[in-house]
């Protein structure tokens, strides 16, 4: 590692630059190529205008951004009351609450589909804001969670002392810190409520319309991939002015903070933020609501309460209709998401010190490089899927067919929620602190070792932690992807959901049961896990 | 062993950090580099340690050329403004940073941290977080993580600056103290000229890029190398030296230049009393001008006789006149 | 580094996976509802010494578009799953290859897409109005225009054919029923009836029929001819609202492995396969002569006389009816 540094800026850039490399290569095989070689497949048929110029367009438009808003809206306002109790209280049980936010990610979109159409049987705008919302409350609850843990309380408290009231404080001191945070999660939250399918479609009762569900219906059931193309463009172009608008704001904010260890800072709550402390319960609870709705229904027959679901969980199904059985199907589950975990803590956390890296050195590459891996967030499941039966075939061995082909794609789901969790604490890390090292004789990867890793560990181990659940429930890409037969849980979820007969219904909400509990076992296992050589922090 | 910065230019785009500079470190030496915030002093002590590029010139160590060395190689200490300790490890864990980087064993290590604790007055805090520590005692963790593994060379940033007034004099003395105890070679940047005289063997003034005047502690005060320098100092009234009896063309004065003694030669009005901490300052008039003088309680408008304190006067050696 | 060096090991293993492939293996792709008994399976692989891998994705249509988009390079050898609503486009791009399969006379050819030889009806999944005879006890609608009785005035709930593959065969029913000129009335007056509109057969099914687990508030819904079958005869279908859907196999274009393709196909029409295809995946076996299990004899007949509609004709017209009827019951 220790070669002379003749041009130390214009060399750092330069192997930053060349580092960068690597995450841009993945995009540029796994995500570009496809999405572009099925665009360009599009566009070759024509058409195009006339999608961009009819007012149908513009309104499908108008409803996708705004209802992606909206929900990224109430997702943070929830989510914040939940951060600070995360982040801030001691109280019995955290660890558990910590795992159970993580829920609604996991649950299939059919079942939260169905179980927001109980309360609005004929859905509309609200119960789709409200459920693609639901969705997403611990996006925000753990990445801002995440910084919120570790930035000191001392300014906040010094603004309490000049005379500030706790919510004044809280607005002009602690909200402000927090940005940085709150900017990544509702960059990420509205990238998926933007491409949010299954919700929309169920819940906007074949009314409402967005250009996700416009883009699959074109291209699956229309074949019209012209249009499809169209449509592609405007949501990539629209998802690049929220990312770069994003961008900008985090931009102003991202700034050296003194982390502190978690230990320190939480406390007992006392006075108004038991207050804080209940909206969080009552936040828990809404969000319990439909995991409470779906556990009665794995166990309620016509004839009473029965665990025939959960036994069958245990076989293939009532006439052996899976071809495997609900614990395989587990198991099926846990293997891809540890593939695709792996891979996307691989290149996110990569990328993230590749973008800290060319910040350093003055490289604008590392802004469109932060934009780039987040793109696929805001990208049709369908338009990744379809183009990369287009281009897989290229690479060795037929990739398109690859077993690895699932957890790559959703390795690309995963990566930038890697990304926007450890690249604020990473942000955050004082420069100085790395040299303070290097001066103590830390080669550069002696520096990642022991100053960066260390400093980044919880929300690394926070990211894996996240992006595990996020690759578990993960439907969208999985669905679009020619995959050799290994049924993962939702997979499993939706066939015994689309048979009749109330046994294959019920051991479909059984299998969300149990994919529940398999998620928060998960969590809680790690988050057991310490880096190794880092300290408590 | 000694360190020699040779004709070192470090430039931002347009402007010139540091434009030029030489300098030399002899072994065991202590030397500051002073000078006002932005004049580069901070950018020369960086790229001696290797953490910026210098578009020009050399850094030399024993007459080798370091410029292909990276930081982690020169094995140079570095002490920051405000500490910078590793907020994951403890006392004893930031102190045996350097001595796990250079592969010391376990048990000379332990010994080590706690000589350095001793030293910089800290026993018993090996396993405190340093979270928890103050300001001073942050620093001096800081002071001792960078000793421990024994560097070459000790670079300190404005050291003293981020801490409360009594404790940057207190800690100037122990850090003077703690240097000629470790028998450090040193290179100490501050702004503040107290800090600087107390530290060091010799003093570098630095602006605008360019080193102006070195020499040991005494000289430089007592004879600045030009009138931006003695203003530098605490000269802010600048008379023919005919004026405190002296030949030189011109001299500067301190405040402290004037003292109320009724066996001084110099005679004036007094305009204006403000009480400082251990004495009283005034504002006299002398000859129909204004002068700064310090004394025992007078009243305005007092007729007053002064002396001159010759620790008050900056000598300054002849030159083209311009610049007040 | 180590890092690079971990994604290009998994990438090469990815890869390995791949480059050897075995003589006998055949690529099976399918959607994502193809379910066939393990036992069957592994018999069929015993004896005739071919491994099926199956590729599952999607429903009908994105198989069918799936197949279409790498009809120059496929990526498998034979397919299952292309339905009626599809066929003619995936005839019409020349996805698929002619093959005579001596299974192809022992009833399949009764649901033929086309003469050409190229697709084979595996089986037949028809969809129809279903309602919950307790909810309706004595008073059963027997045919469309039955629904539009005001007795049934806010009973029935629909798929949207732009989403819901059970939808667009209702629709289609509905067209082959009344024709081109008489369905839009028809649907006029079915809305006046108060008909309800969901986007997926799980809501229509599990959540707003009452004859469901679900116990939901309409005891009419559109779904098919074998769900009956698994409610235990709490539901019936109306046989005389049914449409005609058939998912088809056929050995792909350009297919590696074409011969052993062959029998695989042989030996979805073939006997053992056909007679699981009712348990497996609630369809009814093209071949003749095939016993339902018991449960179906009773609760889930094959409708003998439902509507169709030719597959030239579907792809044809689907496109426009379906804006149609998006203005009409939308609108």
């Amino acid at each position: 590692m220790a070669h002379p540094r003749s041009r130390l800026n214009r060399r750092s850039r330069l192997n930053w630059t060349l580092a960068a490399l690597l995450p841009l290569g993945f995009l540029a095989v796994f995500f570009a190529w496809p999405v572009l070689a099925i665009i360009t497949l599009g566009l070759r048929e024509g058409g195009i205008s006339e999608a961009l110029t009819s007012a149908d367009t513009w309104e499908l438009v108008a409803f996708t951004l705004g209802q992606a808003a909206a929900a990224t809206v109430v997702a943070v306002i929830t989510g914040l009351p939940v951060a600070f109790v995360l982040a801030r209280c001691k109280i019995r049980g955290l660890g558990v609450l910590r795992a159970a936010v993580m829920v609604p990610f996991v649950l299939p979109t059919v079942v939260v589909g169905l179980a927001f159409r109980a309360f609005w049987p004929d859905g509309g705008v609200l119960p789709i804001v409200l459920a693609n919302a639901f969705f997403n409350v611990a996006v925000v609850a753990r990445t801002v969670g995440g910084l919120w843990a570790h930035t000191d309380r001392r300014a906040e408290d010094a603004a309490r002392a000049l005379g500030a009231s706790r919510p004044r404080a809280f607005l002009s001191v602690v909200l402000p810190a927090l940005a940085p945070a709150i900017g990544s999660a509702a960059a990420v939250v509205f990238l998926f409520c933007a491409t949010s399918f299954g919700v929309v479609l169920i819940l906007g009762g074949a009314r409402y319309r967005t250009l996700e569900t416009e883009i699959y219906l074109r291209t699956v059931e229309l074949f019209d991939l012209s249009g499809a193309a169209a449509l592609s463009l405007i949501q990539f172009a629209a998802v690049i002015a929220v990312l770069l608008l994003g961008a900008l704001a985090r931009r102003r904010r991202e700034t050296a903070l003194a982390l502190k260890g978690r230990e320190e800072l939480a406390r007992r709550p006392t006075g108004g933020e038991w207050a804080v402390v209940a909206a969080a319960g009552a936040v828990v609870l809404a969000l319990l609501t439909p995991v409470v709705g779906l556990i009665i229904r794995s166990l309620s027959t016509r004839d009473g309460w029965s665990l025939a679901g959960y036994r069958a969980l245990a076989t293939t199904g009532e006439r052996g209709t899976l071809s495997v059985s609900g614990v395989e199907a587990a198991l099926n589950s846990l293997r891809t998401a540890t593939d695709a975990t792996a891979i996307a803590l691989v290149v996110g956390v990569f990328s993230a010190f590749v973008l800290i890296g060319l910040k350093r050195s003055g490289s604008r590459v590392s802004e469109a490089l932060d934009t780039a891996l987040m793109l696929p967030l805001g990208v049709s499941a369908v338009t990744v899927g379809f183009g990369y039966l287009v281009t897989m075939d290229a690479l060795p061995g037929d990739f398109r067919t690859s077993p690895l082909l699932v957890p790559l794609a959703q390795a690309l789901v995963v990566t930038p929620l890697v990304v926007r969790m450890v690249l604020p604490v990473l942000r955050a890390v004082d420069e100085r602190l790395r040299q303070a090292a290097a001066t103590l004789g830390a080669g550069p990867a002696r520096v990642w070792l022991e100053v960066d890793l260390p400093l980044v560990g919880r929300s690394l181990v926070a990211a894996a932690g996240f992006g595990f659940v996020v690759a578990l429930g993960e439907f969208g890409a999985t669905s679009f992807l020619a995959r050799p037969d290994a049924p993962t849980l939702p997979v499993v979820i939706a066939r015994l959901m689309s048979r009749p007969g109330a046994l294959n219904s019920q051991m479909a909400y059984a299998a969300c049961a149990l994919l529940m509990v398999v998620t928060i076992a998960c969590v809680l296992l790690i988050e057991r896990l310490r880096v190794p050589s880092s300290g408590e922090f | 062993m000694s360190l020699r910065i040779e004709h070192i230019t470090v430039r931002y785009g347009q402007t010139t950090a540091v434009d030029d500079v030489s300098l030399d470190i002899a072994d065991g030496e202590v030397v500051a580099l002073l000078g006002p915030s932005g004049c580069g002093k901070s950018t020369l002590l960086r790229t001696v340690a290797g953490l910026e590029k210098a578009d020009d010139g050399e850094v030399r160590w024993d007459g080798d050329d370091l410029t292909g060395t990276p930081v982690h190689e020169r094995g140079f200490g570095l002490v920051f403004q405000d500490g910078q300790l590793f907020p994951h490890r403890d006392v004893a864990g930031n102190v045996a940073f350097g001595l796990r980087m250079a592969k010391v064993d376990k048990e000379v290590r332990l010994k080590r941290i706690d000589e350095l604790l001793e030293l910089v007055g800290l026993d018993g805090y090996q396993h405190r977080k340093v979270t928890q520590l103050s300001g001073g005692e942050q620093q001096r963790v800081a002071l001792a993580r960078a000793l421990a593994p024994q560097p070459r060379l000790l670079l300190l940033d404005e050291p003293l600056s981020a801490l409360d007034r009594a404790l940057r004099e207190q800690l100037a003395v122990d850090l003077a103290r703690l240097l000629r105890e470790a028998g450090a070679t040193a290179l100490v940047v501050t702004h503040d000229h107290d800090e600087a005289f107390t530290l060091a063997d010799r003093v570098a003034i630095m602006r605008k890029g360019k080193i102006r005047q070195v020499g040991p502690p005494a000289e430089v005060w007592r004879e600045p190398a030009d009138v931006e320098t003695a203003k530098f100092l605490g000269c802010n009234k600048f008379v023919p030296g005919s004026f405190v009896g002296l030949a030189n063309d011109r001299v500067g004065l301190r405040a402290s230049a004037l003292r109320v003694d009724p066996a001084g030669t110099l005679e004036g009005v007094v305009l204006e009393r403000v009480h400082r901490r251990d004495h009283v300052r005034l504002l006299v008039e002398i000859d129909g001008d204004e002068y700064e003088a310090v004394g025992p309680v007078t009243e305005i408008g007092d007729r007053v006789r002064l002396v001159v304190e010759q620790d008050g006067l900056a000598v300054l050696r002849d030159e083209p006149h311009g610049g007040q | 580094m180590r890092r690079i060096v971990l994604v290009a090991a998994l990438l090469a293993a990815g890869c390995s996976t791949q480059t050897a492939p075995k003589s006998h293996e055949v690529t099976l792709v399918t959607h994502d509802s193809f379910a066939v008994k393990q036992e069957v399976l592994d018999e069929f692989q015993r004896t005739s010494g071919i491994t099926v891998k199956q590729l599952a994705s999607g429903d009908a249509g994105e198989l069918t578009n799936k197949l279409v988009l790498t009809k120059g390079n496929p990526i498998g050898d034979l397919a299952f799953g292309v339905d009626s609503t599809f066929a003619s486009r995936a005839l019409q791009e020349g996805v698929f290859a002619e093959y005579a399969s001596p299974e192809a006379d022992k009833g399949a050819q009764r649901y033929k897409a086309d003469d050409t030889g190229k697709l084979h009806a595996v089986d037949v999944g028809d969809v129809c109005v279903n309602i919950d005879t307790g909810a309706l006890a004595g008073n059963e609608p027997k045919s469309y225009e039955d629904l539009l009785d005001p007795k049934y005035k806010d009973k029935l709930v629909v798929e949207n054919p732009a989403t819901s593959s059970p939808g667009l065969a209702f629709l289609l029913g509905t067209i082959a029923k009344f024709g081109e000129n008489g369905w839009q009335e028809y649907w006029t007056k079915l809305k006046a009836n108060g008909v309800k509109v969901v986007s997926g057969w799980e809501e229509a099914y599990t959540q707003e029929f009452s004859g469901s687990s679900g116990k939901g508030p309409r005891p009419v819904v559109v779904s098919y001819a074998s769900s009956p079958s698994a409610e235990e005869g709490r539901t019936k279908a109306l046989l005389d609202t049914c449409y005609r859907q058939v998912e088809y196999a056929g050995v792909l274009q350009g297919a590696k492995n074409a011969e052993d393709a062959r029998k695989v196909l042989d030996f979805l029409l073939g006997e053992k396969f056909q007679a699981q295809v009712a348990e497996q995946m609630y369809v009814y076996p093209s071949r003749e002569g095939v016993a339902l299990p018991e449960s179906w004899a009773k609760a889930a007949p094959l409708p003998e006389k439902p509507q169709q509609l030719a597959p030239d004709k579907v792809r044809d017209g689907r496109e426009r009816w379906v804006e149609q009827w998006r203005t009409l019951v939308q609108g």
